[in-house]
């Protein structure tokens, strides 16, 4: 069932469930943000709408600064203003920031230590018909290989708006990522969320469970489709929302390996170097678990709907369900 | 004319000093560049000892104009500069490059206050000057009076994202930031023009917005001029290109692009200090 402690969406699973993009969370909470705290300053790359900072812009057009199609000098630019004590969201599409300035996201921002957030909007291969060369599925992984690095990676827009607000207060370099597509609310208003605490978001309702399933982004809400269908079947699952990828949740992750003895992630990016990659990580050195990674494995994307991608990559509920009978074997 | 002769000559005596250091840094550490570090000496002399609005024993006072080298490389001239205006003692010029020394290869902004920001990749140092000046007028408006000074080399703005934050800066029409670029004609590869012509250089930056003014490099007097014309040019920002002789102040090295990126050996050490102790 749904862990009640964390006031989730109670029609997640009906047909009239509300959808709504993370990146429409994000512009609300920037401007929430941008309220509390006069240094909050906005950049972006000539996307100011389709990453939703457009409300920020309206709200503060002295606090926005248009870079023009420039990611690398958006992110240097960031790391100047966060060195006269500003706290910059600098935003572009994920495929161009992180993926084309990521030198100047490691020595300007990062190693400077400036608490710029890196704002990677229409990750993952959802972007769907604009095809593989803006499908990001790499961005979490060179995002957290870098030291100071925090890795925010939002299931729906309530979590976006929370956790913009929560990193507009914090001095980590941040890398937030967001969708572009409308997907299921899954959370509420009243959900807590608190930076790098996981969130165990569905529980057995009165058996064990057997295996432990750690997601993040929008595929949260198809996770918790599939552990509802084996609740039904009578196989309890555990579902972690991990929406902090860095720093993660060790003992979250470590207490599920030990109850369940059996892991399955799932991410829409990369097996390699993504969540799954976190976990592994984590995991063999403390508590060696059978895991099973569900993500793109070492392909591109290309033009489709994002239902048909996500079925060919193995990322929707037959795949997910898939994953988890295996590991059942 | 902004400076007295009494001044010039003092600053061109400090400007030797600086050499000297840089070159006995530069030994000691047994890695390192010099052409860059010795022909920018005049440049930085004038801003540490005459033009920039600093305090060596506040390293953190907000009042402070701010420095930008972007060129990371050439910290060996900002270092002895430094310790010269009071930063540090200049005996750590002799833990250059070492383990756990604040003057790190390239310049790092936790390991040494009085560093505005951490460099050594070429081509982000604009950008960066280019948002601590927006950031600055958004605080404190056109007239702040606070300046931005960013240093670059030559052969750096064959980088793209420098001219991505010229276009920038161009638009926004920042007066508060003053830009040197150090134009000694040498990359590592051989002379600028041979790897990736630059001119019509002074064109380039006019027609990206900015006040352009080409120096002698070398000139105390001329450098400090210009500066004052930047710091009076209120809707535009400003590019100093100073034309400078690559390991100025050492006649055997001085136009030879070798020097670019290796420190003195053995004998040639005491070849700089004898040209330079004159």
């Amino acid at each position: 069932m749904l862990n009640p402690k964390l006031k989730l969406n109670a029609d997640l699973f009906s047909e009239d469930c509300e959808k709504k993009a993370t990146r429409n969370g994000f512009g609300e909470g920037l401007v929430a943000a941008g309220k509390k705290n006069k240094n909050v300053v906005a950049l972006c790359c000539d996307l100011t709408e389709s990453v939703r900072m457009h409300h920020f812009q309206e709200k503060f057009p002295e606090r926005f600064v248009e870079v023009g199609v420039a990611e690398q000098n958006l992110a240097s630019v960031a790391s100047g203003m966060a060195a006269m004590g500003k706290i910059p969201f600098a935003a572009s599409y994920a495929m161009f920031n992180p993926g084309r300035n990521w030198e100047q996201i490691r020595t300007t921002v990062c190693y400077n230590d400036v608490p710029v957030k890196i704002v990677g909007g229409h990750a993952g291969i959802s972007v769907a018909q604009d095809g593989g060369t803006h499908q990001a599925i790499e961005d979490i992984a060179i995002m957290r290989v870098i030291p100071r690095m925090q890795v925010i990676y939002p299931c729906d827009a309530y979590q976006a708006e929370l956790a913009t607000r929560a990193i507009a207060e914090t001095d980590a370099p941040t890398y937030i990522r967001l969708e572009k597509q409308k997907t299921r609310v899954i959370t509420t208003p009243k959900t807590p969320f608190e930076i790098g605490k996981a969130q165990i978001m569905w529980e057995p309702e009165t058996m064990s469970a057997r295996v432990g399933i750690i997601t993040a982004g929008s595929l949260t809400a198809t996770v918790l489709d599939v552990a509802k269908h084996f609740e039904e079947k009578g196989i309890g699952v555990k579902v972690l929302n991990m929406h902090t990828i860095k720093p993660l949740d060790n003992d979250a992750v470590i207490d599920l390996a030990k109850e369940t003895e059996r892991i399955v992630t799932v991410e829409e990016h990369q097996k390699a170097g993504g969540l799954g990659s976190a976990v592994a990580e984590l995991l063999s050195e403390i508590h060696p678990t059978k895991m099973k990674i569900v993500g793109v494995d070492d392909k591109f994307g290309e033009s489709g709907t994002a239902g048909e991608l996500l079925a060919k990559h193995g990322l929707d509920f037959d795949g997910i369900k898939s994953a988890v009978e295996e590991i059942l074997k | 004319m902004s400076i007295t002769p009494d001044q010039v000559s003092a600053l061109e005596k400090r400007a030797n000093d600086i050499r000297i250091d840089i070159v006995k840094s530069l030994a000691k550490a047994g890695t390192g560049h010099t052409a860059g570090p010795l022909d920018m000496a005049d440049v930085f002399t004038v801003l540490y000892f005459h033009s920039m609005t600093h305090n060596p024993k506040k390293p953190n006072w907000d009042g402070r104009d701010r420095l930008v080298l972007s060129n990371g490389h050439i910290c060996p001239v900002l270092y002895a500069t430094m310790a010269h205006a009071g930063y540090f003692d200049i005996e750590k010029l002799d833990t250059l490059r070492e383990l756990g020394s604040p003057l790190q290869g390239h310049p790092h902004r936790e390991y040494l206050p009085g560093i505005e920001t951490s460099s050594g990749p070429l081509g982000s140092g604009l950008s960066q000057a280019v948002g601590m000046a927006l950031a600055d007028r958004i605080d404190n408006g056109k007239t702040s009076g606070k300046f931005f000074y960013c240093l670059m080399g030559d052969g750096e703005t064959n980088e793209g994202q420098i001219w991505e934050a010229a276009m920038l800066a161009g638009k926004e029409q920042l007066g508060n930031l003053i830009c040197v670029i150090d134009r000694n004609n040498i990359q590592i590869d051989g002379f600028t023009e041979d790897i990736m012509p630059l001119e019509p250089y002074a064109d380039k930056w006019e027609a990206f917005g900015f006040h352009t003014i080409t120096i002698d490099g070398h000139n105390i007097e001329e450098i400090a001029d210009a500066i004052d014309q930047g710091k009076a040019v209120f809707e535009k920002p400003t590019m100093i290109i100073a034309r400078t002789i690559s390991s100025k102040g050492v006649p055997a090295w001085e136009r030879d692009f070798h020097w670019h990126g290796k420190p003195p050996k053995g004998d040639e050490l005491q070849t700089a200090l004898k040209a330079l102790e004159k």
